[in-house]
């Protein structure tokens, strides 16, 4: 007994680790992955590192003079919108709020639908068919329309409220993903062992199931991020996204809504375009190459 | 079979009760009242307190409730804010060419990814499954108005193959000019909506046939000296198309509903645009019109997905 709770204590961290390590292999093994990373990264050193220098009210103040200069002209280097603010920096603001609200959604999506899902999975049964009735609801509602009434009824809307509202809908479908891996897995041995042993239902759920999740939340992360980065420009596109005082990509490219602006004046939109492109696009390559490395993991166990 | 049918209509209705309970709810959070699309500022706030008290606005919640559902029933949804007309008329016109635009939509999506599908699923792993892998990839992964801009501002702007808005011209006469002046005009968004809808349908045909391959009807039909040709034509892609036919429900209804960020990219006047430009002149009866529409049409086509499911699937069935 005292010799396996030793092997236990070895055993213990390498496990999740292992999950860490062979993502990272994956990564590092496919030359396209490794780019869309670098392409990653220097966006969130351009957004990120780029609107430490930039004082958010002097960058959204409006000055009509400046007004829609072209590209290079007068100092800007991809022009002025309608309120004479530089493009270069409104990228620079705007991509970093979109990657921020697309993350902050995620890390609630992610605990609230890992714990549900952890839970209608392990108990199954009743609790799982009322979570699932529920879940199965939330999913038919037309989630754009409602977001659109709710966004424009609030009093008090900000960024913070944009987040919740997304939110609110996305646990779903996180909810989903990991009740059904924890459906397969409550009738294991393992969990099993542990029930007899008279380890908790929650000890069970989190320190025995919850480290063979590990691959799947990156994943998971990983992919729920661009979507959410999509949700949000999507909505600030059609102007029912982030407030119009805060710069966003989506609030960018929905100068495109506006024919005069789409032949006239392509540098208001489309450089928002081509950057929200190469984030979904290179986020969307990783997520995918970290699903090739946990299926490949899954058949060779 | 029937058993299956039945069962699962019974699960719609209390979707369908609570459905209605959150739209109402969402009514009444938003400004106004049924006789704000009546009134103007001439109007005396004591024949517009009669006329609340009269049409019982000053009844319990829950009477109120009765009576719209009751309403809705009989397709009287109200009356418009801004056009002072009957929203059940103003919806009716948008969702016509709402219509037509998912119609042509969904025979695109179908034609352009069934043979997709087919051709990934048959030669897995080689030089064409990996060139479907990646439009499949990038299908997935661009935004849908991202596409859709790029699409309207290449095709439509720098080669001007395609009009960019509307929904048919005006100098357009009798009925093949209208027709052809129509199709013009949906021809664009349609192909470019149905580009970003085939990933899902291309996957599951492509997985399909892939796992029928190996299975053993199709060694013993080999075995047996059937024609590679004839395999892959009639036993395993029949056995592969019946996931594709259980989303035909779920694909047009999300047309339905989804089709605002397209038509508003092409100022396609269908029912998207209306409910974005409902929200701009914050006309909430037909908001909210709109909202439980839109809902109904997610229920059913989900209602119709499992229908289709449970007939070609027995295996689903309740028994």
């Amino acid at each position: 007994m005292a010799e396996e709770t030793k092997q236990d204590k070895q055993n213990k961290p390498t496990l999740p680790a292992s999950g860490f390590r062979v993502v990272a292999r994956e990564i590092f093994h496919d030359p396209t992955a490794m780019i869309a990373l670098i392409i990653i990264i220097l966006i969130l050193l351009f957004t990120f590192v780029g609107s430490l220098f930039l004082n958010s009210s002097q960058v959204t103040q409006i000055n009509i003079a400046d007004a829609y200069y072209g590209w290079g002209e007068a100092g800007h280097l991809l022009g002025t919108d309608d309120g004479g603010r530089d493009i270069v920096q409104l990228l620079m603001m705007g991509g970093r709020n979109s990657i921020f609200i697309g993350v902050a959604i995620t890390i609630i999506t992610e605990c609230v639908g890992l714990v549900i899902g952890l839970v209608a999975g392990y108990f199954g049964g009743l609790t799982d068919s009322i979570i699932m009735r529920i879940v199965d609801f939330i999913q038919i509602l037309p989630q754009m329309p409602i977001l659109i009434v709710l966004v424009t009824v609030i009093p008090n809307y900000n960024a913070f409220t944009l987040v919740l509202l997304i939110a609110m809908f996305g646990w779903t479908t996180t909810v989903r993903y990991y009740r059904s891996f924890v459906l397969s897995q409550s009738g294991r041995e393992y969990v099993l062992a542990s029930k007899t042993s008279g380890s908790s239902n929650l000890q069970i759920m989190f320190r025995e199931v919850l480290p063979n999740i590990t691959s799947m939340i990156i994943i998971d992360v990983v992919l729920t991020i661009a979507g959410n980065i999509g949700i949000e420009t999507t909505l600030s596109f059609i102007g029912y996204g982030l407030p119009s005082n805060v710069p966003s990509l989506g609030s960018l490219i929905g100068f495109a809504n506006d024919p005069v602006n789409v032949t006239t004046r392509p540098w208001l939109w489309l450089p928002a375009t081509i950057l929200l492109l190469a984030i979904s696009l290179s986020i969307n390559y990783v997520g995918r190459a970290l699903q090739r490395a946990f299926d490949a993991r899954q058949r060779e166990n | 079979m029937w058993k299956t049918v039945l069962r699962r209509i019974l699960i719609m209705i209390p979707q369908l009760i609570i459905l209605s309970i959150l739209v109402f709810f969402l009514a009444k959070m938003m400004p106004g009242d049924p006789f704000t699309g009546m009134i103007n500022p001439n109007s005396d706030p004591k024949t517009i307190a009669h006329l609340k008290q009269e049409y019982g606005l000053n009844d319990p919640v829950w009477v109120q409730y009765g009576r719209w559902v009751g309403n809705l029933f009989h397709g009287d949804l109200g009356q418009s804010y801004i056009q002072k007309v009957p929203v059940a008329s103003l919806i009716w016109d948008r969702a016509v060419n709402t219509f037509w635009l998912s119609l042509v939509t969904v025979i695109i999506t179908y034609a352009i990814a069934i043979p997709l599908g087919i051709t990934a699923g048959r030669h897995q792993d080689q030089w064409q499954d990996q060139s479907i892998q990646i439009f499949n990839y990038i299908t997935l992964a661009t935004p849908a108005f991202v596409f859709y801009i790029l699409g309207l501002y290449i095709f439509g702007f720098v080669l001007g193959w395609f009009p960019v808005s509307g929904s048919v011209s005006d100098t357009a006469s009798e009925f093949f000019g209208i027709l052809g002046s129509r199709l013009y005009h949906i021809i664009l968004p349609a192909i470019l909506c149905a580009l970003i809808t085939t990933t899902a349908t291309v996957q599951y045909l492509r997985t399909g046939i892939v796992d029928n391959k190996v299975e053993d009807y199709v060694r013993t039909a080999r075995s047996k000296g059937v024609p590679d040709k004839v395999v892959f034509n009639k036993h395993i892609l029949r056995n592969s198309m019946l996931p594709i036919a259980a989303f035909l429900g779920t694909t047009i209804t999300g047309l339905l509903s989804g089709s605002m960020i397209i038509e508003t990219v092409f100022s396609y006047p269908g029912m998207g645009k209306l409910f974005l430009d409902s929200i701009g002149q914050r006309d909430y009866t037909t908001l909210t019109a709109l909202i439980m529409i839109f809902g109904i049409l997610t229920l059913l086509g989900n209602l119709i997905s499992d229908i289709v499911m449970s007939i070609v699937d027995p295996r689903i069935r309740v028994q």
